[in-house]
């Protein structure tokens, strides 16, 4: 049945259908909704049988969650951004030892300068971990990736997250359907451990592994998550037999068929490049779009397939590593590597720290991208003069003070300037 | 295999005792057994921790048994011994030493009570020994002979059994119905015992009588006398007959002060027998100091608690009726006595002389090959006398004068009287290391000061022969028992099982003690060190 | 009111053991009343083959509070153990020591994954299975201290217990919150003016529990294991936190003979250094009195780590402030009879 809800609701409601056990919550901004609602709903007892734990940190948070995961439990937590990191060494840990829990991630920025808005820093710094990671594209979809997400974790025995843009996805209010429980339940089996602390059964699990077998079970790691290419594949679609909608997968082609220019991207951004492109269709410019929904594993035979026709590939990232430029682009290069006639591939960072993302900005990207290619990342409807100042600043005395502020002061006193301009203009006017 | 869990994070349990870490040893423990300074004190060869052991279990029959594979006079020894295994005991250095002969008597008075006998031997050799004397040699010597299978035959010359321990200890340090009911256990195993049967020629009596061995053990009955100028009518006479005549029907009569003259147990028992008799007043006049009085200082203390009067550093010169002429002495710079020529007289009506016994040993004299030295038979390292057969022990023989070193030479002799019957040498097993105090870990055991036995008050005691020191009931038997430390010897405690850090203690069951698993000990020392009794050594490894 | 005693001995009876009463076994007593140490069927949580040191103490330790959780639990009974030496001298692949569900994540989230496992035997319907937490002095009073207090607070069903060595002794004798002070580790070495850990830091993280006010909270020795098992027995009669304390003398890391740790870990009471107590509910209820007081040279003397507080011929002061805090100790906790 369809709802008005706010992303964050639509999340917890659907969670709740999943039956978690175990609960852990912390919150932390733009996610902090969400365990909100799972804790409503067990309070109000519309989900039985699940111990909600507020916990002390995020660090605390995933490692009640593997303590649960390893006896038994299915378990659930949420996080963002900084909450990621600090709870980092648990990420991994979780994954290496296999447990199957499900994290909603709500994407944010990562500090310093300290910024609750969204982009995909925190999913990026720990894309390494050994998790599974699903983006959404859609409020429906974030709801939806849950279920996907628990079905998956379980049947691998991976550890899943699932990346919701903060505040954009999380915060929005949007028409979404929440399933029946039944057809959940009848999508997700209770969780059958291949591994668990049992008295009956007694094993030491989290063993201390030297150089003689460490790259055997680093190898089984990758193993694992290179054969889940099908599964996946296989999951979204009896989601959709089931749900009637399409949910997950690897990735999702958009006007691809015919298209010299493809975008390829992750998350929300997705719709917004989608007006774009259809602007673009309307004025016959043969360019489409990959929504990128598996990020890890990464989905590199399925990404060569859906570009195999195109000439120039434009990767949206909504990250940045300092040192190298756009995660996702590196990540989609070195898919081509072993491509024949590979194409071009074109780098944009954008909405870093939750700069929002315009249509306009997007297409006059694109099309700069047709006809005057860069080289390097572009970031988009960046302040040129902010950046020329600062840079100038800098040069100027060692101890020229954090960029943050300073930009913030230039900005300032731009528009005081501005301000000042335009009274001045009216007076004389 | 298949992997049933993901490979090398998830392992099944307890595999790692492949792993044998024992090879990591440079010391490894080993069980060992000491010799207890109790057992090693004393003079019966008793195995005293060994009974103890039995009676801290509350299994007073197993520790009654226990105990007699040694003594069969238990409730005798609990009363006289002077017992060397107190003053050895290494309870001692805690609190107090643990109440040995306490808990000795109470087995051997609980064994009166119940009846407990000794069982008569399995097989008979066909050897026929004499023992010559029902004193404690000769007791013991007969009991563990005939344990043995040997036919006994006791021939004693006196009209009762016990020798010394009926005619030279009082009553009321040991009643005679206890002595009664201890040979009465022994004759039922069926020793022949015969009475007013003195041997005069022991050659004669081992010939004839057809006997395989003899055993002699006649004590030392004939007081030594020291020469006192006499006048008029004193009254002087011997410890040993005074003693002896306390068996008799009538009283010796020894007047209102009495004095005693020597330093001995018997000087102490003659003293105190005195008061029961009725004098007002005991003096005990000794050439020397306390420290150097032979007799016991127990029994001193309880003899000046019956108020008895001691006159150190004195000897009598003469005695003129009622007059004693006493001189003073003094102790030269090795310790004897010298004469200062000092003089002072002392009022008495009776005069006892307690300078200690010697041997009657006139039925060696048509025995060839046998020695006399000192007053006393020579015997050789298995207490054979110069002629074959013919062994001696107790007073006879040269030794302290107890009832314990008696008991000890009885069963020793018969040890060896069994060898020679057999045709063997018998071999002495080699004796353990001794189980030092700083061989202990005393912080195991729980402070625990000795029971004091019940005494009567002094003034009731002094007029009757009512036993002084009282017994132990089962309450406190069991607490003295619990008190021993078991040092040197296992008592399987557990703590060498619970303190392995390496679970390399295997405990085997009650009885069984422990066994290293040298699989896996790595040799770290902390059995060792917190054995309490110190049975673990640490030996070095040999490669 | 009955007639009274018949005699001192009747009433002895029952309190003395004259042997046994301190050591593992007893042979006097009842099965039911010896401890699970002396038992032939003690579970051996932690068997044979590990790695530990000769002479370790948390080894020891471990064996003695699991076996003894173990059998309070009837064997329904989970272990999260923190990373530090137990974990890597028990379970490096490929293989374990442990004889029951183990499991290791972390070194600072032993707490946290403990309250998991809590959690989902209680939503999994195994209610009579229990869960312990374990690690060293590091892995408690220091990095994990974060989730142990979080664990506490929310009064999660779990029995923490912390092996306590006075350092990092897996990564080679660190100092840590808990080392005590002069003591020599490899970041406080023996140099400069004043050598060893430095006074006036650190802390006791057993008092901090209290603070708490979790059910309850216990600290014992390997060198008092009927205290040790009582502890641990009486800790998994309490539903919620709990948390034990043990003194875990560490050879290696002290620099003593490997035969002496339970003589150390005795001295550490004996001089009121380590105090013994037990609390419920954020009160102190009993304290282990001192039995036979000694100084704490007699303690320090026997370790390498405080061996520069005697080499001079002149008595070292800060001999004298480590008597004042055994002192304080005793005072504060009232260790000495009366």
């Amino acid at each position: 049945m369809l709802e008005q809800l706010e992303g964050s609701k639509a999340m917890a409601r659907t969670i709740a259908l999943c039956r978690p056990q175990v609960i852990c919550a912390y919150p932390i901004t733009p996610q902090t909704h969400i365990v909100e609602g799972v804790g409503e709903l067990v309070r109000d007892g519309t989900l039985e049988n699940c111990e909600f734990i507020n916990v002390e940190s995020e660090f605390a948070a995933l490692s009640v969650a593997i303590g649960a995961s390893a006896a038994g439990a299915r378990a659930y937590t949420a996080t963002a951004s900084q909450g990621l990191l600090f709870m980092a060494e648990a990420v991994y840990n979780a994954a290496g030892l296999g447990l199957p829990i499900v994290m909603t991630l709500g994407n944010r920025a990562i500090g310093a300068p300290i910024n609750i808005w969204n982009d995909h820093s925190d999913a990026m710094a720990l894309r390494e971990s050994g998790w599974i990671q699903l983006f959404a594209e859609t409020n429906q979809e974030a709801a939806d990736l849950h279920i996907i997400a628990f079905r998956l974790a379980e049947e691998l025995s991976v550890p899943t997250m699932v990346c919701v843009d903060g505040f954009i996805l999380t915060h929005a209010m949007e028409r979404i359907d929440i399933p029946d429980q039944k057809i959940v339940d009848a999508y997700l089996p209770p969780y059958e451990p291949v591994q668990v602390l049992d008295v009956e059964h007694p094993m030491s699990i989290g063993a201390m592994v030297g150089p003689d077998a460490f790259t055997e079970v680093r190898y089984l790691q990758y193993y694992k998550q290179q054969t889940s290419f099908r599964l996946i594949e296989t999951l979204s679609q009896q989601f959709a037999k089931l749900f009637g909608r399409v949910a997950g997968g690897l990735l999702r082609s958009y006007h691809t068929e015919d298209a010299e220019f493809v975008v390829v991207a992750m998350g929300s951004i997705n719709g917004t490049i989608k007006d774009v492109i259809d602007e673009m269709r309307a004025e016959d410019i043969a360019i489409g779009l990959v929504s990128l929904v598996t990020f890890r594993p990464f989905p590199v035979r399925a990404l060569q397939e859906a570009l195999a026709h195109a000439r120039d590939v434009l990767v949206i990232d909504k990250a940045l590593d300092p040192g190298m430029g756009g995660p996702l682009a590196s990540n989609v290069a070195i898919a081509f590597r072993n491509m024949d006639d590979a194409p071009n591939l074109h780098s944009a960072i954008c909405g870093l720290g939750g700069r929002p993302v315009t249509k306009a900005s997007l297409s006059r990207l694109f099309r700069q991208a047709m006809v005057q290619p860069w080289e390097g990342p572009h970031f988009l409807d960046l302040n040129d003069r902010v950046i020329a100042r600062e840079i100038h600043r800098r040069g100027k005395a060692r101890r020229a003070g954090p960029a943050a502020e300073n930009i913030l002061k230039i900005l300032e006193r731009e528009k005081a300037e501005k301000a000042r301009a335009r009274e001045a203009a009216e007076g004389a006017s | 295999m298949a992997v049933k869990h993901p490979y090398a994070i998830t392992l099944d349990v307890g595999t790692s005792r492949v792993n044998h870490t024992g090879s990591w040893r440079t010391l490894r423990p080993e069980y060992v057994d000491r010799l207890p300074p109790c057992n090693a004190a004393c003079p019966a060869g008793e195995d005293i921790q060994g009974w103890l052991s039995h009676a801290e279990a509350g299994d007073y029959e197993q520790a009654f048994r226990a105990l007699t594979r040694n003594n069969p006079l238990p409730a005798i020894m609990g009363r006289v011994c002077y017992h060397p295994c107190e003053g050895a005991c290494n309870r001692a250095q805690i609190d107090e030493a643990v109440g040995i002969n306490a808990v000795e008597r109470f087995l051997g008075d609980l064994a009166i009570a119940k009846g407990w006998g000794f069982a008569a031997p399995e097989a008979e050799t066909g050897k026929k020994v004499l023992v010559v004397g029902a004193g404690p040699a000769g007791l013991s010597a007969a009991y563990h002979l005939r344990r043995l299978g040997h036919a006994v035959v006791i021939r004693e010359a006196g009209p009762l059994a016990g020798g010394m321990m009926r005619f030279g200890i009082p009553k009321y340090r040991l009643p005679r119905h206890i002595i009664d009911a201890e040979v009465k256990r022994i004759t039922a195993m069926g020793v022949t015992l015969s009475l007013n049967d003195k041997v005069d020629d022991i050659e004669k009596a081992v010939t004839e009588g057809g006997f395989d061995a003899a055993f002699l053990a006649v004590g030392a009955h004939i007081a030594k006398r020291a020469y006192i100028p006499a006048a008029g009518a004193a009254k002087v006479l011997d410890a040993v007959s005074l003693l002896r005549s306390m068996e008799g029907e009538e009283p010796p009569l020894l007047g209102r002060r009495v004095v005693v003259y020597g330093g001995g147990n018997t000087a102490l028992d003659v003293a105190r027998t005195a008061k029961r008799l009725g004098a007002e007043e005991a003096i005990i006049v000794y050439r020397r100091t306390r420290e150097k009085m032979p007799a016991h200082d127990f029994e001193l203390e309880e003899a000046l608690d019956e108020g008895i009067s001691m006159k150190w550093l004195s000897t009598i010169k003469n005695v003129d009726g009622g007059t004693m002429q006493i001189e003073k002495m003094a102790l030269d710079d090795k310790g004897f006595p010298q004469p200062t020529g000092e003089f002072e007289t002392l009022e008495a009506d009776s005069l006892v002389l307690a300078l200690g016994q010697d041997v009657d040993l006139s039925l060696l004299d048509k025995c060839p090959g046998i020695e006399i030295e000192n007053g006393v038979v020579k015997v050789s390292p298995n207490m054979m006398t110069g002629r074959r057969g013919v062994f001696a022990g107790g007073d006879m023989a040269p030794s302290e004068r107890t009832v314990t070193v008696a008991v000890g030479h009885g069963k020793k002799a018969a040890r060896h009287i069994d060898a020679f019957l057999r045709g063997a040498d018998s071999q002495a097993t080699d004796k353990h290391g001794l189980a030092s105090f700083d061989r202990l870990n005393t912080w195991y055991y729980e402070d625990a000061p000795a029971t004091v036995r019940p005494m009567i008050t002094a003034a009731r005691r002094v007029n009757t022969f009512e036993e002084v020191v009282g017994g132990l009931d089962e309450t406190n038997a069991l607490y003295e028992a619990r008190r021993c430390l078991s040092c040197g010897n296992c008592f399987e405690c557990d703590n060498c099982y619970g303190v392995c850090p390496d679970n390399a203690v295997i405990k085997l069951g009650p009885g069984q003690r422990f066994r290293i698993d040298y699989d896996y000990c790595k040799g770290c020392g902390l059995c060792a060190a917190e054995c309490p009794c110190g049975a673990i050594d640490m030996v070095p490894e040999q490669l | 009111m009955n007639e009274a005693p018949k005699t001192m001995d009747a009433v002895q009876k029952l309190k003395f053991y004259q042997k046994g009463t301190h050591t593992v076994g007893n042979r006097l007593v009842s099965e039911a009343e010896r401890n699970v140490q002396a038992s032939i069927e003690r579970s051996n949580s932690l068997t044979c083959g590990h790695r530990a040191c000769q002479g370790c103490g948390e080894a020891l330790g471990a064996r003695y509070a699991i076996d003894a959780a173990m059998r309070a639990a009837n064997n329904q009974l989970i272990a999260v153990n923190a990373t530090g030496c137990l974990e890597v001298f028990t379970t490096p692949y490929p293989e374990t020591s442990w004889q029951m569900p183990w499991l290791h994540s972390l070194f600072g989230n032993a707490a946290a994954v403990a309250t998991g496992v809590a959690a989902a035997m209680r939503v999994t319907g195994k209610r009579t299975v229990r869960t312990v937490a374990q690690g060293g002095d590091g892995g408690t009073t220091d990095i994990g201290f974060g989730c142990l207090s979080g664990m506490f607070e929310r009064n999660d069903d779990v029995l923490y217990i912390c092996y306590d060595n006075e350092g990092y002794m897996n990564t080679g004798v660190q100092r840590s919150s808990a080392t005590p002070p002069a003591a020599r580790t490899a970041t406080t070495p023996n140099l400069g003016p004043e050598p060893g850990n430095v006074f006036g830091t650190g802390k006791f993280v057993p008092k901090i529990a209290v603070a708490h006010d979790i059910p309850y909270v216990a600290t014992a020795s390997v060198a008092d294991l009927h205290d040790l098992e009582a502890k641990v027995t009486k800790a998994m009669g309490f539903h919620g936190a709990r948390y034990i304390h043990i003194n875990v003398p560490c050879p290696l890391g002290w620099g003593a003979h490997s035969g002496d740790t339970i003589k150390l870990a005795r001295l550490a009471i004996e001089t009121g250094l380590f105090p013994v107590f037990e609390a419920e509910h954020g009160r102190i209820t009993t304290v282990r009195k001192i039995r036979r007081r000694v100084p704490v040279t007699d303690y320090l003397k026997l370790q390498k780590r405080y061996a520069h507080l005697f080499k001079g011929a002149e008595p070292d002061p800060r001999v004298a402030r480590i008597q004042a805090m055994a002192d304080r100790n005793i005072a504060d906790y009232g260790l000495m009879e009366g």
